[in-house]
């Protein structure tokens, strides 16, 4: 078998084309996959135009000024803001101009802020009648995908501001509530410092009263100061109640199944499954065929070799070669993201467990198949359709068919693969059942391709 | 004696050594019988044709022989390790080189110095300055060749070879008829198969007729010329009385 090994190797290196594309296209390929997963799509280009007078750009919130800069700058984090150039006096020009850009492709969408924001937040705090400020959206929907993302970009970032906003006016108002029960000094406008009594205190003032009353005025006075403890202590209440309305339901979120993986390190787990699978599925197939494509099987087996030799020699050259390029593939992510060193240990055993269960689904491939296009063609086409199974989602599909991708991901290893680079790399769970799911396909698909040998030749 | 079904079976040939036995050998493919009782007998030092039309059976007889396939029924007394085996078709490795080829099997044959094997095999096929090429650049001949010399490794003392002559030309063949002649003067039983009638009367001691799983004829190349040509008449000439022998005998 060794030297069956050496020759493989060696017609390996002499075959520098078909090995960097055995290597490329999977790397390639499990990394853009990975990519695709793990990150968004980039910052949608939003063409912004704020037409709020620099003058305005703070909101006086009772004792507090509020820079309403900080919540462009909080939006422009989330855009990629495309500038639009206009007499900023002309709110028609702005806008229309800020349109152009969106049907020009320029920018897949526009938010043009009004002129008269500050004025009408300030006139929401003072109770006016103009009602609150509207900021206008225009985006392009040729993509529904790309338009769904900015629509939700942007709503999410002005439900943000307004949630921000809020708890601002929340507080104001619970300032003042505080002034009318304990009293103080407020700031008027054109007036001045006034300072304001306070139930509290006009509550102290009635009680002093009543001393020097008559029993009518007593009585009466009884009822003031009823009124006015009645108010303070109800007022006391309207905080914690007020303080609510900002946020009604609070979200307390439980991950009941697959551990705390984060989505980057959970592309790294996925981009070394694919690699793997490809390599050790193409290579293990393809090298077994072509001993039969080059005539050498029947020259093998009559002594030379047993079949079963054979199989574990073209599995293990499989497994060894994958499960060097994987490790090099980790070296290589592990300069991007950040991974467990000190969990390498466990990387390797599912690395290895991975790769000969591949292996020999390879051989069992090439062994059906007979010929290293049909064994090649077989493996991606398997390849892929597997990959995809083995991620939906449970909910997203009815709960029939869901049962029934799991049925088809266990028959093969990727799934168990998966779950084992998962557990070893993020430590996502038991690496033991993956293991020993991965040891019984190993078996199976050893099996199936030692039968399918006995037609090989 | 081992039965054909399961020919990995070991036995040792004591009545016949140096010789090959098979006897009543019959292999189906679905409802086909490509094989129908055939029993063929090789005694130590003998040269045997097996010939036949298309179709006839040769390759699978010869299958059978070297352990490469398995009988339905029927016996035969070499372990496949026992026989030194020459496909039709090359089976090498197109990415290795010649020497490498021969060193790889010489290897795997467990032989006590594959390099001196090897160097011996290049020099008997006449390769020694081609044994740095890779195989893929070398022509069919010389393809044919390397494919013997591997066949001829093990030094068995039965060799089988599957058509070995058909893709080399006169001179190589020369060579490669030299060799096989002087193995069998040493005691070496070759069985080839051939559909060259006059290779096999050339060189044949003994000649089998093989036609749609059956054997013919058996017997010297003198005497298949007598048959053929009373059974098969006067045509002009061998091959043409030979079709027509065929022909009488229902193939």
């Amino acid at each position: 078998m060794r030297w069956l090994l050496l020759k493989d190797l060696r017609i390996l290196r002499r075959s520098p084309g078909l090995v960097a594309l055995l290597v490329l296209y999977p790397v390639v390929l499990s990394v853009l996959i990975g990519f695709a997963l793990s990150a968004g799509p980039d910052k949608p280009r939003v063409a912004f135009v704020s037409l709020v007078p620099p003058e305005s750009g703070e909101l006086d919130l009772g004792n507090e000024r509020v820079d309403l800069s900080r919540y462009e700058e909080r939006l422009f984090s989330a855009i990629d803001p495309v500038p639009v150039e206009c007499n900023r006096e002309k709110r028609g020009d702005c806008r229309r101009a800020a349109v152009d850009k969106v049907e020009s492709g320029a920018a897949i969408a526009a938010l043009v802020l009004p002129g008269d924001l500050t004025d009408r937040l300030q006139g929401v705090q003072a109770l006016a009648a103009e009602g609150p400020p509207v900021a206008e959206v225009f985006y392009n929907a040729d993509d529904p995908l790309k338009a769904a993302y900015v629509e939700d970009t942007i709503k999410s970032e002005l439900r943000d501001a307004n949630l921000s906003l809020t708890t601002k006016f929340t507080e104001v108002g619970l300032s003042y509530l505080d002034l009318i029960v304990e009293g103080g000094e407020v700031d008027v406008p054109l007036a001045g410092s006034v300072d304001i009594l306070g139930l509290r205190r006009a509550e102290q003032i009635v009680e002093r009263a009543k001393a020097g009353a008559s029993p009518r005025e007593r009585q009466r006075l009884e009822r003031v100061a009823r009124f006015s403890r009645l108010a303070r202590e109800n007022l006391d209440l309207s905080g914690p109640v007020l303080r609510s309305v900002r946020e009604p339901i609070k979200v307390r979120t439980v991950a009941l199944d697959g551990g705390n993986t984060s989505l980057s390190s959970f592309a790294v787990a996925l981009a070394v499954a694919v690699s793997l699978m490809f390599i050790t599925l193409l290579l293990a197939a393809g090298t077994l065929a072509l001993e039969r494509e080059e005539n050498a099987f029947p020259r093998l087996v009559r002594g030379l070799v047993s079949r079963t030799a054979l199989l574990l020699e073209k599995t293990s050259l499989a497994a060894v070669c994958s499960f060097a390029i994987c490790v090099l593939m980790l070296l290589g992510l592990g300069l991007f993201v950040d991974l467990d060193w000190g969990r390498s240990p466990l990387w390797v055993v599912a690395l290895a467990a991975g790769a000969l269960a591949f292996g020999a689904m390879g051989v069992a491939v090439g062994a059906l198949t007979r010929e290293v296009r049909a064994a090649s063609l077989l493996c991606v086409m398997l390849s892929l359709p597997l990959a995809f199974l083995a991620l939906v989602p449970s909910g997203s599909v009815s709960p029939v068919l869901y049962d029934t991708t799991r049925a088809i991901s266990a028959l093969f290893p990727f799934k168990p693969a998966l779950d084992a680079l998962d557990a070893a790399l993020n430590d996502s769970g038991d690496l033991g059942p993956a293991l020993l799911h991965l040891a019984a396909l190993f078996a199976a698909f050893g099996l199936l391709g030692r039968l399918a040998l006995r037609r090989f030749a | 004696m081992a039965d054909a079904s399961t020919a990995t079976t070991p036995t040792s040939a004591t009545d016949v050594e140096g010789a090959l036995v098979a006897e009543g050998i019959v292999k189906r493919f679905g409802d086909r019988e490509a094989l129908k009782g055939v029993s063929l007998r090789a005694a130590r030092g003998e040269l045997v044709a097996v010939i036949g039309p298309n179709g006839a059976g040769k390759t699978t007889l010869l299958s059978i022989l070297a352990g490469v396939q398995r009988a339905d029924a029927g016996s035969v007394n070499r372990r496949p390790e026992d026989v030194g085996w020459v496909p039709q078709q090359t089976a090498l490795y197109g990415k290795l080189t010649v020497a490498e080829n021969l060193r790889l099997f010489a290897r795997l044959e467990r032989l006590d110095d594959p390099d001196a094997a090897v160097k011996g095999m290049l020099e008997l096929t006449g390769l020694s300055d081609r044994a740095d090429d890779l195989v893929a650049e070398l022509s069919g001949g010389n393809r044919q060749r390397v494919n013997i010399a591997i066949g001829l490794l093990g030094r068995q003392d039965v060799l089988l070879l599957d058509e070995p002559s058909a893709s080399l030309d006169p001179r190589q063949r020369e060579r490669v008829w030299d060799f096989i002649l002087g193995l069998t003067a040493r005691g070496t039983t070759v069985v080839y198969s051939t559909h060259d009638l006059q290779e096999a009367a050339r060189h044949a001691e003994r000649v089998v007729v093989l036609a749609d799983g059956e054997v013919l004829f058996e017997g010297s190349p003198a005497a298949l010329g007598e048959v053929v040509e009373r059974e098969g008449g006067t045509h002009g000439d061998f091959e043409g009385a030979f079709v027509a022998f065929l022909r009488h005998r229902g193939h």
